[in-house]
């Protein structure tokens, strides 16, 4: 059984740390029975470089330094996982599209910021793992389903779905609250909606989107269409598409 | 030997960063920097034009570790310009938050990052091999300190219901009562671990370090207080940008933090012990006597103790809030927009956090400020770097290198949430 574990490496690029904390919350230990660590230089010291099985990735890519980063982390790993909102689609740092407003008054030697996106727009990506932060147990899934040699499984449907499932009063018909839960993925058990939030969308789109109704049911609640679009971008980039609606 | 020696990258800290030692003519080291290379974020740009009820979820991003923090920073920052006063059970609830963020990032820190270094191992796993209490104890704590975030916040990482005016679901007092057995049984882990710490000898920095941490007449503080800064000097939140100012440094995203007289200063665990010791909870007080932690304690490395003395403070104090508590039903408070002015400062678990922001006339963020702990702390750790490597006889030693890592580890940094550069320039070809 040892002999199998997988060979696994944590990567961070632009993000809070939080998805890499959700990792150790979902029981890293219970882990160790079919992985095996390699490389996580914020739990141990003298990190092996060299080949993975599996390489997780947060953040996005958000410097010049880590678009080379993320190309020899693909190079390394045999499958490479997106952990989270940022690494997926770029996260909350790639919701406006120039907040770097270089001013030539400060210079700095150690790092040169990119606009942020998702690790895609570099390289391929194996799995996604959604969500800000991701859901533990769609990780724990799939890499019992990896060490198995098997493909995981995960069912496509919404928040919304999720939502109903549950009973949970409406927040777009109780209390006109513009949630975007009728498009976005589920998986994370509506958790916001529980929570009397409306969702966000930090799962990005689910695999029916109807962009325009939603749009025109925002509106009807006075959420302007730029408003709509940047709640679109806040979590999840571009991975609504709403690049055409918007123009 | 003159220059620079090679960059090491120092592990098991939060984010990334390169420790570099410069040498002058004679070979002796003359300045130690921290190269935070870690990717700016610019949230205080981010979040300008979002309207100020967004605002909390957005800075919980900053950082992962400590969001919570973040979250009370922020909210505390716009009621304040609002003009609201929160229930008493909001104040109570926050707290809580509080507490629980306290205690899942102190575990984190010391379980995970600081205990292999007791042991001189990679890491908390090789440690199972010989002694597997550590990491079940880290566990135990931790997971305590995320299911408190999680029955206050609605989850545990970046909380859902913390907003202004107090909190979108109010926890069930049954589920909160019901948490309070896993409380006592991690009260047991830290008895444990505080004997077997007992007789563990740590190594020993000393240095007359100026602690600035927030004080209270009744209360050891985390949500509110005076700031403190050193032996004499008491001003309220308000005046903090008078007494601290901002550097930024070409060598880190991260900037760095002086008193306004040029020296470097400390915040965390070990300062707001030190200036707080005589508001510790007594299980607390018993446990800081048989770790011969006195007030007031100069030794860097005791930065590990006292995250191990508050852990079980903010232990004791939750399971006495909850064992009080009863939950009243109240709605969140309404308020009215106004273009104003607001800032809060608040005891994150790495110290003194500071928000501020100004909203304009349609309850949009016009200015944003955030000082983060971490950007306190990276100048004193140069500072300590290059005390320590000038001590020495052989600075360029692996061992030496170690050490110098321990020292950094110390201060517990989060670089993820410190790099707050607003600028960069750079260099077009």
């Amino acid at each position: 059984m040892k002999a199998n574990r997988l060979k696994m490496a944590v990567f961070k690029l632009g993000s809070c740390s939080g998805c890499v904390l959700q990792l150790l919350n979902v029981g890293l230990p219970s882990l160790l029975k079919f992985i095996n660590i390699a490389y996580f230089p914020l739990l141990k010291s003298k990190n092996v470089i060299g080949a993975y099985d599996v390489g997780l990735v947060e953040g996005s890519v958000s410097t010049k330094e880590h678009v080379m980063a993320i190309k020899k982390i693909r190079e390394r790993s045999k499958l490479l996982i997106a952990l989270g909102s940022c690494a997926c689609f770029g996260g909350l740092q790639a919701s406006e599209k120039d907040c770097r407003r270089s001013k030539p008054d400060y210079r700095i030697s150690v790092t040169h910021p990119i606009d942020p996106c998702g690790i895609d727009e570099y390289v391929p990506v194996d799995f996604y793992l959604k969500g800000c932060p991701f859901e533990g147990e769609e990780l724990i899934t799939l890499l019992h389903a990896l060490s198995k040699g098997a493909k995981p499984y995960f069912r496509e449907r919404s928040v919304c779905f999720e939502c109903k499932l549950q009973e949970i009063p409406c927040l777009m018909e109780r209390e006109k609250a513009p949630c975007l839960g009728s498009i976005t993925l589920g998986g994370c058990g509506a958790i916001c909606p529980l929570m009397g939030k409306p969702c966000e969308g930090c799962r990005g789109p689910s695999s029916d989107v109807n962009l325009s109704s939603t749009m025109e049911s925002f509106s009807d609640f006075g959420i302007p269409p730029e408003e709509f679009f940047y709640k679109l971008r806040k979590y999840a980039g571009k991975a609504f598409g709403s690049a055409k609606l918007e123009g | 030997m003159r220059g620079k020696s090679k960059a090491k990258a120092i592990d098991r800290i939060e984010g990334e960063a390169l420790l570099n030692i410069y040498y002058n003519e004679r070979g002796d080291p003359s300045k130690a920097t921290i190269e935070v290379s870690e990717a700016p974020r610019f949230f205080e740009k981010l979040i300008i034009g979002r309207k100020v009820q967004e605002v909390p979820d957005l800075v919980s991003r900053i950082c992962g570790i400590c969001y919570s923090a973040h979250q009370i920073a922020s909210i505390r920052a716009l009621e304040k310009a609002l003009g609201l006063e929160v229930t008493e059970q909001t104040e109570t609830l926050r707290k809580l938050l509080a507490y629980g963020g306290m205690i899942q990032s102190h575990a984190l820190h010391f379980f995970f990052l600081a205990v292999p270094d007791f042991f001189g191992n990679e890491s908390i796993f090789d440690l199972t091999k010989e002694d597997t209490r550590w990491i079940q104890w880290g566990y135990k704590i931790k997971s305590v300190g995320d299911l408190l975030t999680e029955l206050i916040g609605g989850r545990a990482i970046h909380p859902i219901t913390p907003t202004i005016g107090g909190f979108k679901r109010r926890p069930k007092e049954n589920k909160l009562k019901k948490i309070l057995k896993e409380l006592y049984e991690a009260r047991e882990v830290i008895k444990k671990c505080v004997d077997v710490l007992g007789d563990f000898e740590l190594p020993k920095f000393l240095k007359k370090f100026r602690f600035v941490t927030l004080t209270s007449d009744s209360e050891y503080p985390v949500n509110r207080g005076l700031v403190t800064s050193g032996l004499d000097i008491k001003f309220p939140e308000d005046e903090y940008l008078n007494h601290i100012k901002e550097k930024e440094v070409p060598h880190s995203t991260s900037k760095r933090a002086y008193l306004n007289d040029g020296s470097t200063f400390i915040v965390g665990p070990l300062a707001r012990l030190n200036m707080n010791f005589d508001k510790l909870n007594p299980v607390a007080k018993e446990f800081s006597e048989t770790l011969k932690f006195m007030s007031r304690c100069d030794n860097l490395f005791s930065s590990h103790l006292a995250r191990v003395i508050e852990m079980s403070h903010f232990l004791e104090e939750s399971i006495k809030t909850i064992e009080e508590l009863k939950i009243r039903d109240e709605n969140l408070l309404n308020y009215e927009i106004k273009p104003s002015i607001g800032c809060a400062l608040v005891e994150a678990p790495r110290g003194l956090l500071f928000h501020r922001y100004e909203i304009d006339k349609n309850g949009r963020i016009k200015k944003a400020d955030i000082i983060t702990p971490t950007v306190c702390n990276l100048s004193s750790a140069e500072e300590v770097v290059l005390e320590y490597v000038q001590s020495i006889e052989n600075s360029s030693d692996d061992t030496v290198r170690n050490i110098c890592e321990r020292l950094i580890r110390c201060y517990d940094f989060c670089l993820s949430c410190s790099v707050h550069v607003e600028n960069i320039y750079t260099k077009h070809k």
